[in-house]
């Protein structure tokens, strides 16, 4: 098993579009902090909009590196299910347009094992991806943009808020958060490996997952009382944001955040469960299937 | 406040040792004379306002610590730990020692020159009250420019020790402003250690669409119709008249 | 003689198309034995069938007297291919390629092992370039050094000269000949080209439509005084029986669904005279009179004859 991968991440890595997604990240990443340095004040008078007039506040301070890294997981969170996506949903359909999946298959290697081992690679590298995103949007910004309180702009069902994080207690939520952000994508990893044994070549099954994320997505952010409580639930993609929950501090009774802790763990740890749950779906899944599978390529 | 507004505030203050004019004040007395009767026997309260103002001018500048605690429905921030500066004639500075913190705009006001030292207005003495068992003198400060900001200020002042305890200051732009103090060993600079400073705010609303937040499916509450902030600065270890460089309130 | 591989009435249906239909056969060690037959014929699902690519839908495969499905692992080991074209992977070198492999197939190698597999194929000198660079030869090249890799005894071979120029094929055919001669392997090698087959294999088996036509030895097959005989009768269960009893029995093709029989050509005669004599009711008697033109007369594409023959 260990050898498979190896001989796995080996392949990973000599394959060029393995390094598509770091780049792409790192661009992303880079073109969010140059924005910032240059016209971060914009973006907090956005934010700040409707009650700028009311408070004054250190804007300076409050674009800082944890401040930073936040938005940028914000936004990035949603495009890397792509990145995930272009390697993960090659796993078997990659070696079938290659014509090696016959001859992999032909190998005293059982079936289960293969998917098994596609599976670690692929979750093997969306941790690294999320390795290098916690180097690029993390500790690059908080070289850049120095480090102080975390402000957090939120919307709670109907009302918005800020929260504040003192600067001594947010390492260890983001630690947390990319920790739920590796699991949340490696439930792509497990539905583009799933449908990467359909096909004969790597598009397809790349487009059907980020389709399916998209459309996932989509539906999870119609803010209608009948898909809230009848459709949401069931659909993973309204658990990816899950990691943010990491950041949402309870507070006291008159408002003012607890250290150390969270709002709601309970409904973070049942997203987990459910994202878990996902993943061991899928792969079984993919194992029943792919055991079941003729391979024609 | 717009700019405008406060250059003509500053405008006032200023000039005001020019523009003391009797017949001002003798308007105002019978003003109070008509309306206010029943108290005219007791201190009359410009004297008793003037008594409050040459008190609180002693004090040319000062630096003090304090805890900062903001009470907003929509900011959950923590305690600020800030250092407050003032300096005459109307400079006051809120920084915040480490961190970030959200500081009222109309905490200015907690620098109690800025309803005083204009003197284009017309007191009204109100009566006496308790405040918190105390027994205090209402005054009702109207301004005479039509285009001040301020429309009203209500002060409930300490007779005894010269201080006020509580003002309410209704603004055109910025609602209603109220200030309660609680003094100590600053009495005689007329100088708080706690005040309660509350505020009106607007709605905070973030842009739509700008968040995919996380929704932990706990029921939701609504929305608090109270737009009411409150902000509590307890303060400590006043330096006073020692000098305050000008480049802390930029 | 011991028995490497043995088919038993084996059949894979896609949906309404039944690719492989009833066929068995048997290969023995030291073998080179020929699967020839049409494209389509069911050769290549064959094969992947012997690999564990496709699963049966009916029958039985015993590899090195192990049932194929429940010992899956074990034979593999020992098992060695080149599944149609030999794709690798291209974005790696060959030396790669042949690492990874080897790895996969459950064997320590050495950097030694692997150089000398890849000199045995004439790649040493392009160890370490990218497949992508490569020929369709050097591929195939490639393609068998890494079917030999862990050294296994049973080597499966499907269209190995596929792209090849001739002296690509020679080559391929002295190693197949020297992997069983000087080796002792067992090599099965599927080819659509009866020339190919007649130069290497030993043993040989023609199929069409996914069905059996004829098994046995390459040199009787091929005998130009033999013929292939098939009958026609009212009853072919009586006619078998009444063959059973005659020195004609020698000559029956076990597993064939019709009845047929490769003897020599002058002793036809006799052949009929014994069968009517016995009752037997002929319909019909058709001569093919070499294997050749019998598997020529199975393709309906004329140039493939002259190509076969060519070659």
């Amino acid at each position: 098993m260990w050898n498979l991968l190896q001989i796995e991440l080996f392949k990973i890595s000599k394959r060029p579009r393995t390094y598509i997604a770091f780049i792409a990240i790192a661009a992303i990443v880079f073109i969010f902090q140059f924005a910032f340095k240059a016209d971060g004040q914009s973006y907090m008078d956005l934010m700040l909009q409707s009650v700028k007039d009311d408070f004054t506040f250190e804007r300076v301070k409050a674009i800082n590196g944890y401040f930073m890294c936040y938005i940028i997981l914000n936004t990035l969170l949603i495009q890397v299910p792509i990145l995930v996506a272009l390697v993960a949903a090659d796993s078997i359909s990659g070696e079938a347009n290659m014509g090696t999946l016959r001859l992999m298959l032909s190998k005293p290697i059982s079936r289960s094992q293969i998917i098994i081992v596609k599976f670690i690679a692929a979750t093997i590298f969306t941790l690294l991806l999320l390795v290098w995103m916690a180097i690029t949007a993390l500790f690059l910004s908080m070289f850049i943009f120095g480090v102080d309180d975390m402000l957090i702009f939120r919307v709670k069902g109907d009302e918005s808020q800020i929260l504040q994080i003192t600067k001594d207690d947010v390492m260890w939520r983001y630690f947390a958060a990319f920790g739920y952000a590796t699991v949340a994508l490696t439930v792509i990893a497990a539905l583009a490996l799933l449908l990467s044994i359909f096909a004969q070549n790597s598009i397809g099954p790349i487009i059907a997952t980020v389709c399916i994320v998209i459309v996932c997505t989509i539906i999870s952010n119609i803010n209608v009382p009948i898909i809230d409580n009848n459709v949401k639930p069931f659909l993973f993609t309204s658990y990816l944001v899950g990691w943010k929950g990491f950041f949402y501090i309870a507070t006291t009774e008159d408002g003012e955040p607890i250290k150390g802790s969270l709002e709601n763990w309970s409904a973070i740890r049942n997203s987990l469960f459910i994202l878990i749950g996902h993943i061991v779906g899928l792969v079984t899944l993919s194992i029943l299937i792919f055991k079941r599978k003729d391979i024609l390529s | 406040m717009s700019k405008i507004q406060y250059k003509n505030f500053e405008f006032w203050i200023s000039n005001f040792q020019f523009k003391l004019v009797v017949g001002k004040f003798l308007f105002c007395l019978f003003f109070i004379a008509c309306y206010q009767l029943p108290t005219f026997a007791q201190q009359d309260v410009n004297v008793l306002l003037q008594k409050v103002k040459a008190k609180i001018e002693s004090v040319n500048d000062y630096e003090a610590n304090g805890k900062m605690k903001t009470n907003v429905a929509f900011l959950k921030v923590p305690v600020a730990t800030i250092k407050m500066y003032f300096k005459k004639p109307n400079k006051l500075k809120i920084k915040n020692e480490k961190g970030i913190s959200f500081v009222p705009r109309g905490a200015v006001s907690i620098n109690l020159n800025n309803i005083l030292s204009g003197n284009k207005y017309t007191v009204i003495d109100i009566g006496e009250d308790k405040i918190s068992g105390a027994k205090v003198r209402v005054v009702k400060l109207l301004p005479d420019d039509d285009n001040a900001d301020i429309i009203l200020s209500t002060l409930y002042i300490d007779e005894t020790n010269l201080v006020i305890k509580k003002a309410k200051t209704t603004t055109k732009d910025n609602g209603t402003y109220e200030l309660e103090m609680t003094y100590g060993k600053y009495t005689a600079y007329g100088l708080p250690d706690k005040v309660i400073f509350s505020f009106n705010t607007k709605d905070y609303k973030l842009p739509k669409g700008i968040t995919f937040d996380f929704d932990d499916g706990a029921v939701k509450k609504p929305v608090e119709k109270n737009k009411k902030g409150r902000a509590e600065i307890v303060l400590s270890s006043y330096i006073i008249n020692k000098g305050v460089l000008d480049s802390v309130f930029l | 003689m011991s028995v490497v591989i043995k088919v038993d009435n084996l059949s894979k249906k896609f949906k309404d198309f039944t690719a492989v239909n009833n066929l068995s056969f048997t290969v023995n060690k030291g073998d080179v034995y020929g699967f020839l037959g049409q494209n389509g014929a069911g050769k290549s699902t064959t094969i992947r069938m012997l690999l564990t690519l496709i699963k049966p839908t009916t029958g039985n495969i015993t590899i090195f007297e192990k049932n194929l499905q429940t010992n899956r692992k074990k034979i593999l080991q020992q098992t060695g291919a080149v599944i149609e074209k030999p794709d690798l992977y291209k974005y790696l070198s060959a030396y790669d390629n042949l690492s990874i492999f080897a790895k996969m197939s459950g064997i320590k190698s050495t950097k030694l092992l692997l150089m000398n597999q890849l000199e045995m194929v004439g790649l040493a000198q392009r160890a370490k370039d990218k497949v992508e660079t490569f020929s369709q030869g050097m591929k195939q090249r490639l393609g068998i050094a890494v079917a030999l890799v862990h050294n296994p005894d049973l080597i499966i071979l499907d269209e190995p000269t596929n792209g090849l120029d001739p002296q690509g094929i020679t080559d391929i055919r002295n190693l197949i000949l020297s992997l069983s001669k000087d080796r002792g392997k067992t090599v099965v090698v599927s080819s659509h080209l009866l020339s190919e087959i007649e130069l290497v294999a030993n043993r040989m088996i023609i199929i069409h439509n996914g069905r059996k036509m004829v098994e046995g030895n390459v040199a009787e097959l091929l005998d130009p005084s033999k013929a292939l005989i098939q009958l026609q009768t009212t009853d072919d269960i009586f006619a078998q029986q009444q063959l059973q009893q005659t020195k004609w029995i020698q000559f029956l093709q076990p597993n064939t669904t019709k009845l047929q029989l490769v003897m020599p050509k002058n002793e036809v005669p006799q052949l009929i005279t014994d069968l009517v004599s016995k009752h037997v009711q002929l319909l019909s008697i058709s001569p093919m009179h070499a294997l050749e033109n019998y598997f020529l007369s199975l393709t309906n594409n004329p140039t493939t004859h002259v190509e076969s023959a060519a070659n």
